[in-house]
């Protein structure tokens, strides 16, 4: 059941394709607005680049929550999904997993690009991509409480804003952290266990407060 | 057994009119304590030995800063209860506490500004407990504009109550994750463990206010909560009775 959720999603997602390319749009222009705001200058850049690539990729990726939800909402499909797939968590998670696959992953394939042009080093590049790579499912599990609370809104999108992004600190601080020690040449493994357990707690816990959001919305 | 107690509970004309009886003892109380401990942090403590005089916005910085947190579960819990028993009195208790939460987590951050320009030289920094601090007025105040943005009070109860839900569990993590960030705020003076490190002049005007200011939030409380009894039970004939009658009495 889950396979077929996640080929239906996936190809939803593959019909319209601009959806796909502004994250990552959005993700590049954010961050090359730095240099040209605060320095070009090549040291203050790397050491503040590794905030600047996830404060983006973390915006990115709450913008891109939209497309989760808000079409099958309003076509109706959404609550057939619910009523009819058997189970509402099997849609929950296809819809999940298919937008990390499609928001997440690409963000982490183009970070070391960016990291690149924040004049970063081998170390931190490595670390940045091992960070977002577990904390974007992170990322797109919280989101998924968000934007099913909020789907029905007419004024969701600024809502949506405020209620995530408190949630999102924690991994924020951790994802950051930890490239900013690889940077100093120190051992980042403690960092990363943490959001390992994050990434591990939101996938056991989000389900449930997800299909509870999904349920208020569509009554 | 016998289950009616429960029920009544549950039931927002019980609670108006036991709430009615309450309130005078609550905020009577409330503002005793809050004289005396006034009286007491301000004239009849020793002033800190490094701190000098300023030490006196504790007695009211520690106690709104508690307040802030206990009114956040006060409000979780209350949104759990309506949320999974359907019990409407419960969804009104969370409401009523949201703004009353919401303004103790300013207050204690105002305080708490004006006690750290004297004493670290600066309004405000990015330590632990302050950052922390902030993500909660921003959990409050996402629960209460998603609460106000459903035109359906009743559909706004259920997502805000979700929302409560998933701050509750994220605490915690917020609370550890920026303590290990950064940390420059004092620890915890008063602990059930130990004996305390205060002087006992201070520790009383401190408990005092602490009594306080929660007696002072749940009076206010349960003054939103009657209010939101009676909007949302403007259909029952009790509350036409309530609110006919009080003009009368009025009139004359």
């Amino acid at each position: 059941m889950l396979g077929k959720l996640l080929r239906r999603e996936l190809l939803r997602h593959w019909r319209c394709r601009q959806d796909l390319i502004n994250p990552l749009i959005f993700f590049l222009i954010t961050v090359s607005l730095f240099p040209l705001a605060v320095t070009p200058d090549g040291a203050m850049l790397s050491r503040i680049g590794n905030g600047i690539i996830w404060v983006a990729a973390l915006l990115a990726a709450m913008l891109s929550l939209e497309s989760m939800y808000r079409d099958d909402f309003y076509d109706g499909t959404l609550e057939l999904l619910m009523l009819q797939s058997g189970s509402p968590y099997s849609v929950v998670m296809a819809k999940i997993i298919s937008h990390w696959l499609t928001t997440g992953l690409p963000l982490v394939i183009m970070s070391p690009l960016l990291a690149v042009m924040m004049q970063m080093e081998g170390d931190a590049i490595g670390a940045l991509m091992l960070t977002l790579l577990i904390g974007t499912p992170v990322l797109s599990l919280i989101g998924s409480v968000g934007m099913g609370l909020t789907v029905g809104l007419r004024q969701g999108g600024v809502l949506l804003s405020l209620l995530v992004l408190p949630l999102y600190i924690p991994i924020l601080i951790f994802g950051a952290g930890a490239v900013s020690r690889a940077a100093m040449g120190m051992d980042y493994s403690g960092q990363l266990a943490f959001m390992g357990a994050f990434l591990l707690g939101s996938i056991s816990l989000v389900p449930f407060a997800s299909v509870a959001a999904i349920k208020v919305s569509i009554r | 057994m016998n289950w009616q107690w429960f029920h009544r509970l549950s039931s927002p004309k019980w609670f108006y009119q036991i709430s009615e009886r309450w309130l005078p003892w609550v905020m009577g109380v409330s503002l005793v304590l809050m004289a005396a401990g006034i009286y007491q942090g301000l004239f009849n403590s020793v002033p800190d030995y490094q701190q000098g005089e300023s030490v006196r916005i504790m007695y009211l910085h520690v106690p709104t800063a508690f307040a802030s947190m206990m009114f956040y579960m006060v409000m979780a819990i209350a949104a759990a209860i309506g949320y999974i028993w359907r019990i409407k009195l419960a969804h009104m208790a969370a409401i009523s506490a949201a703004p009353v939460g919401a303004a103790m987590t300013f207050l204690a951050l105002f305080t708490g500004a004006f006690w750290g320009k004297p004493m670290w030289g600066t309004w405000w920094v990015w330590d632990a407990r302050l950052t922390s601090e902030l993500i909660l007025l921003f959990l409050y105040l996402g629960f209460i504009s998603l609460h106000q943005a459903f035109e359906d009070r009743e559909v706004g109860d259920r997502a805000a109550g979700v929302l409560a839900m998933v701050g509750v569990v994220n605490i915690p993590i917020i609370h550890f994750s920026v303590e290990w960030w950064n940390t420059l705020h004092q620890g915890a003076t008063i602990s059930k463990f130990e004996k305390p490190s205060l002087d006992p002049s201070m520790l009383i005007a401190l408990l005092l206010m602490i009594f306080a200011v929660i007696l002072f939030c749940s009076a206010i409380m349960m003054y939103r909560m009657r209010n939101e009894v009676l909007s949302r039970e403007n259909n029952k004939s009790w509350v036409k009775e309530v609110v006919l009658g009080k003009q009368i009495g009025k009139m004359k």
